[in-house]
């Protein structure tokens, strides 16, 4: 959470109804000057509802926002402050580039040659300094994507919001423009709120994360705290992949099977039904129980199969312990050369008791 | 957190801005004029149809002196009619402004004898006029004959459904109905037949000519209703070249009216049909192909469930055009009565109004069911359009393009021939005796019917509905469209705009009679003028231009609003530089449909000319009832060529633009 202080937009208790149907449940959000934050969850979530009320496209049912100090719960869009860049891009098809991104410079007052200058670097900001006169149908969807860009930052919004701006690209372009983005809103500092249900898309872009499901808030945090230690199950399954056996939890301790696992978990109720979590690439391999002395959490698995992934091997294990249930593992070229693992090999994985996530059931 | 519920409170509510508060003065500004362009006439209508008018005689008390001067004991008109029996109930029915001299309750009266009466009425509504001087009043009023002779009884005001009552009980108005309905019923199968078969040949042979029959099939269009009807007289008539093939039968009635319509719905069907038939799916031709099943069963069980929406929405559309059309059966129909006749009749000929309401209530049901239905179609049709489909590619077949030439070809001596014989009779001396050519027949102004005035004034009004409709149809789509929030609002416009559609001309018409001309109404000024025929024409014309803009608006990315509104850019800035340009088509469309049946319709106006705005559409109709056919035939010809140049200008005007958008509308 950002200090209060430099809080820039702040939602409260807000809900939106669509006849019965809650679309947005009691949303509280706080986000600070300059931050990039993402809105990310499941498709029919509420991303693009919650960044609408934002906006004032769709009002919310109940509920206040606050922009920059001032009340902007019931504004007109007009009268709010934010530049907006849609998943269509909506570029006018029969005005060229310059004309686009000049159409919120225009009927201001501002004298001709000023707009032709600021046209000219917001061309030159994002990159595309050579299509002032074409068409927007002439260019490609990343350079439209752009030129969307430029004429939501070219009258200087207090608020960038930008829903799904990347999902009509292919999967190249959006890599690249995911970097580009980051680093206009680097420069400009402005407040932007991107809505994706792309989890890599959040991972690499956003300063904090705002996990949605069912129309409310899972979780805010940055991108390690989401990822490392996600504060519901739904989120560490949503974000990355992640191992789970159901079980339950006493003494600051689960039991699998005949093994018990220690967990630095806080916060579980005495011999409550919990979820047990590990990610992949926390499981550590040795080639038995006995060879990784010293290690706790040790489970005896066998290696079904193998899959080679450049960067490291992707690695089903079976173990009785949990029962039919596999296990997948990451496991890195390293180790996989210096215990010499092939498949069907009878080892042990170690499940790192700061790594083995507990989550109560309902949380 | 599924059992959370909303807090208690209201829903947040967006201050209005300015750009809101100004949208929705357009769309009330709109909503206002179709208000009072439509629903406040047909209310008044309908309103009129429940008004009977009658002679109630004992309202009235007379009394009667002898030549000295002595009255005698009084008496009511009543118990007077019940001794002599002047008057049975029949006579005593009437109209709003029917009148009833006194002197007929008094046999032996004589303005020279020296003998006095007086009137009163028993009650408080009891109107008599003395000359031109209303009374209503229980008190004796005196008079010597020769101003008594100058009194007239005033009929009273009552609401029921009399007139109803009265329609269905007279055999001669109620054939109509069958009349209407037989006739309407022939044409729609005809044409829907003839318009399948045509447009089957566009759309699934390797035919030539195609173009060629697309253009002739389009003609009917251009001209009057009732112009076909003056090419059948010509041919068939009393003096036609082709008589002695009618075998006997009088082209004048039903035989007249139904070849008529089928040539000016023609065109309506085959564009309906022409469109479900283009939407065909290949894919399951080659299915059925694989099947081995024959032509003839592809045909009964993939084109035509594939093209029913299509020949459903023709058939209604083909059947209203039919039922509500006056042209026609005024031109060719003889002693054969059908609806539309009757309304003409009932006003113009009889002034009974409130009958004349009655038979547009009774028009007004079938042409709303058709509509009902057909929107219902168009809906499905909808949502088949935009499946997915592969476009089907007819395949070389000699014999089966040899058939489709045929039929086209049939079709298209049709349009043309009956267009033909109509330029043909406008341009010899006196057809068919002396076939020497003259231009006589266009020297209108020597005939009846407004003369030439009447063809300027055809071309103003079409202007000036051509730019008025397109300005409000558009705009009033677009607040329809792009509006946010104001649910009901834009609910009760959208009905409002598809109502006109539902509504015959000539029901429209007579509304605006009952509406306009009412002297208590402020608007009452238009009555006569050139405005009422924009008026109406506009609205009579609303629905299908409101659709085309809809449609086009559609097409337009709905977040055009809120970016110019992100922008802090006023909508009518983006209204002008954006969706105006963006919609041209759509709009160049609009006005070209509102010019061509500004210059065709005949139907509302006929109501509502006045001597200074007489209209050539109308005019090909008097000069017809006058026994002018040749000038008739020249007029209606005069509308053809002037809709044919607007049509051209209008495919120019659209290829420039294409041309000139080309470069945006991308690669
Ligand atoms: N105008 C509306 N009327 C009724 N329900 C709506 C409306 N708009 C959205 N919803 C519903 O609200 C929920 C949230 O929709 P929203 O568009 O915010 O989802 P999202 O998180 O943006 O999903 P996606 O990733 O698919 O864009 C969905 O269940 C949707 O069906
Ligand atoms: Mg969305």
């Amino acid at each position: 959470m950002p200090n209060n202080a430099d809080a820039y937009l702040e939602i409260k208790d807000l809900w939106k109804a669509f006849g019965v149907f809650l679309a947005l449940k009691d949303i509280n959000l706080v986000i600070g000057k300059g931050e990039f934050v993402c809105f990310l969850g499941p498709s029919g979530c509420g991303k693009t509802t919650l960044l609408r009320a934002v906006a004032g496209l769709d009002p919310q049912t109940r509920g206040q926002i606050h922009q920059g100090g001032q009340d902007i719960s019931n504004l007109p869009t007009s009268k709010r402050d934010y530049g907006i860049v849609f998943q269509s891009y909506a570029l006018f098809p029969n005005l060229t580039v310059a004309r686009n991104i000049a159409f919120g410079l225009e009927n201001t007052g501002r004298p001709k040659q000023e707009i032709k200058t600021r046209v000219a670097d917001l061309l030159a900001l994002v990159g595309l300094p050579e299509q002032a006169e074409k068409y927007p149908a002439q260019l490609s969807g990343g350079q439209q994507q752009r030129i969307a860009l430029a004429r939501a930052i070219a009258i200087d919004p207090g608020l960038l919001l930008l829903d799904e701006p990347l999902s009509a690209l292919d999967a190249k372009v959006r890599v690249h423009l995911r970097h580009e983005i980051k680093e206009l809103q680097r420069k400009l500092g402005v407040t932007t709120i991107m809505v994706t249900h792309d989890q890599e898309e959040a991972l690499s872009m956003a300063d904090r994360i705002v996990v949605m499901n069912h129309g409310t808030v899972e979780q805010v945090g940055t991108p390690t705290e989401i990822y490392r230690q996600p504060a519901t199950l739904f989120v560490a399954d949503f974000i990355g992949e992640t191992n789970k056996v159901a079980t339950t939890y006493s003494g600051g301790r689960v039991t699998l099977g005949s093994v018990s696992l220690s967990t630095e978990m806080k916060g579980v109720a005495e011999g409550a039904s919990v979820t047990v979590a590990v990610r992949p690439e926390d499981v550590v391999p040795h080639l038995s129980t006995e060879a990784g002395e010293g290690a706790a959490n040790l489970l005896p698995a066998q290696l079904v199969d193998m899959e080679f992934l450049g960067s490291f091997w992707r690695c089903r294990l079976q173990s009785d312990i949990l029962g039919g249930q596999e296990l997948i593992a990451n496991f890195s070229i390293n180790a996989v050369r210096r215990l010499d693992l092939k498949p069907g090999l009878d080892m042990a994985v170690e499940l790192p008791a700061e790594r083995v996530l507990v989550f109560a059931e309902g949380a | 957190m599924s059992d959370a519920t909303l807090p208690a409170g209201r829903a947040v509510k967006l201050k209005l801005d300015r750009d809101g508060a100004i949208k929705r003065a357009f769309m009330a500004v709109i909503a206002l004029y179709l208000i009072v362009a439509l629903a406040l006439p047909l209310y008044a209508m309908l309103s009129k149809s429940f008004v009977t008018y009658s002679f109630d005689l004992a309202r009235y008390e007379f009394q009667v002196s002898d030549e000295a001067g002595n009255f005698g004991p009084p008496q009511t008109a009543a118990a007077i009619n019940a001794e002599l029996g002047v008057f049975d109930a029949d006579d005593l029915r009437s109209s709003s402004d029917g009148r009833l001299a006194a002197t007929a309750f008094f046999p032996d009266f004589s303005f020279r004898s020296p003998v006095k009466y007086r009137i009163r009425g028993t009650g408080p509504d009891a109107p008599y006029l003395v000359g031109l001087d209303l009374q209503n009043t229980t008190e004796w009023k005196e008079f010597d004959g020769n101003t008594f002779r100058r009194i007239n009884l005033r009929p009273v005001k009552s609401v029921g459904v009399q007139n109803y009552s009265e329609y269905f009980s007279n055999p001669a108005l109620f054939s109509s109905i069958q009349n209407s309905v037989f006739i309407a019923v022939i044409s729609t199968v005809l044409t829907v037949v003839a318009a399948f078969g045509f447009a089957y040949s566009l759309n699934r042979s390797l035919m030539r000519f195609k173009g060629f029959f697309k253009l002739v099939a389009m003609m009917p269009i251009l001209v009057p209703s009732l112009l076909p009807g003056i090419a059948l007289i010509y041919l068939f008539g009393n003096q036609g070249m082709l008589k002695s093939l009618m075998m006997g039968h009088s082209i004048y009635g039903p035989i007249g009216i139904v070849i008529g319509s089928v040539f000016f719905t023609f065109p309506h069907a085959l564009i309906i049909i022409s469109t479900a038939l283009s939407i065909a799916d290949q894919r399951q031709y080659e299915a059925a192909e694989s099947l081995r099943a024959s032509r003839w069963r592809t045909f009964w069980t993939v084109t035509i469930p594939g093209a029913r929406y299509g020949l459903i929405s023709a058939a209604f559309v083909t059947f209203t055009l039919v039922i509500t059309d006056f042209g026609l059966p005024k031109v060719i129909g003889g002693q054969y009565n059908v609806l539309a006749i009757d309304i003409y009749k009932q006003v113009i000929g009889q002034q009974n109004f409130e009958m004349g309401a009655v038979v547009s209530v009774v028009l007004l049901i079938p042409a709303v069911l058709a509509f009902i239905v057909d929107r219902q179609v168009q809906k499905k049709q909808v949502s088949l359009l935009s499946a997915r489909s592969v476009p089907f590619q007819p395949k070389p077949n000699k014999t089966f393009e040899a058939l489709c030439l045929m039929w086209c070809g049939v079709m298209a001596v049709f349009i043309l021939g009956l267009i033909l014989v109509c330029q043909f009779a406008a341009l010899v001396q006196f057809w068919p005796y002396d076939l020497s050519l003259s231009l006589k027949n266009y020297d209108f102004n020597r005939t009846d019917g407004g003369g030439w005035d009447a063809y300027t004034n055809s071309i103003q009004l079409a202007l000036m509905t051509a730019v008025f409709g397109t300005l409000i149809v558009f705009t009033g789509a677009y607040m329809v469209e792009k509006i946010d929030g104001f649910k009901t609002g834009r609910g009760m416009f959208q009905f409002l705009a598809m109502l006109p559609m539902a509504v015959p001309g000539m029901v429209l018409g007579l509304a605006y009679i009952f509406f306009f001309n009412d002297p208590a109404n402020p608007l009452n000024a238009i009555y006569g003028t050139m405005t009422i025929l924009v008026v109406s024409t506009v609205t009579h014309f609303y629905t299908v231009g409101h659709l085309t803009a809809l449609t086009a608006l559609k097409q337009i990315d709905a977040e055009f609003e809120p970016v110019a509104s992100s922008l802090r850019q006023p909508f009518y800035r983006l209204f002008a530089r954006v969706t105006v340009p963006v919609c041209l088509p759509a709009i160049l469309d609009i006005s070209i449909y509102l010019f061509v049946n500004a210059m065709t319709t005949v139907s509302a106006v006929v109501f509502l000319y006045s001597t200074h705005t007489t209209l050539a559409s109308v005019a090909v109709l008097n000069m017809d009832d006058a026994g002018d056919i040749a000038p008739a035939a020249a007029m209606g010809m005069m509308i053809f060529y002037t809709n044919a140049g607007a049509r051209l200008l209008h495919m120019l005007a659209s290829r420039r633009i294409l041309r000139r958008t080309q470069s945006w509308r991308g690669r």
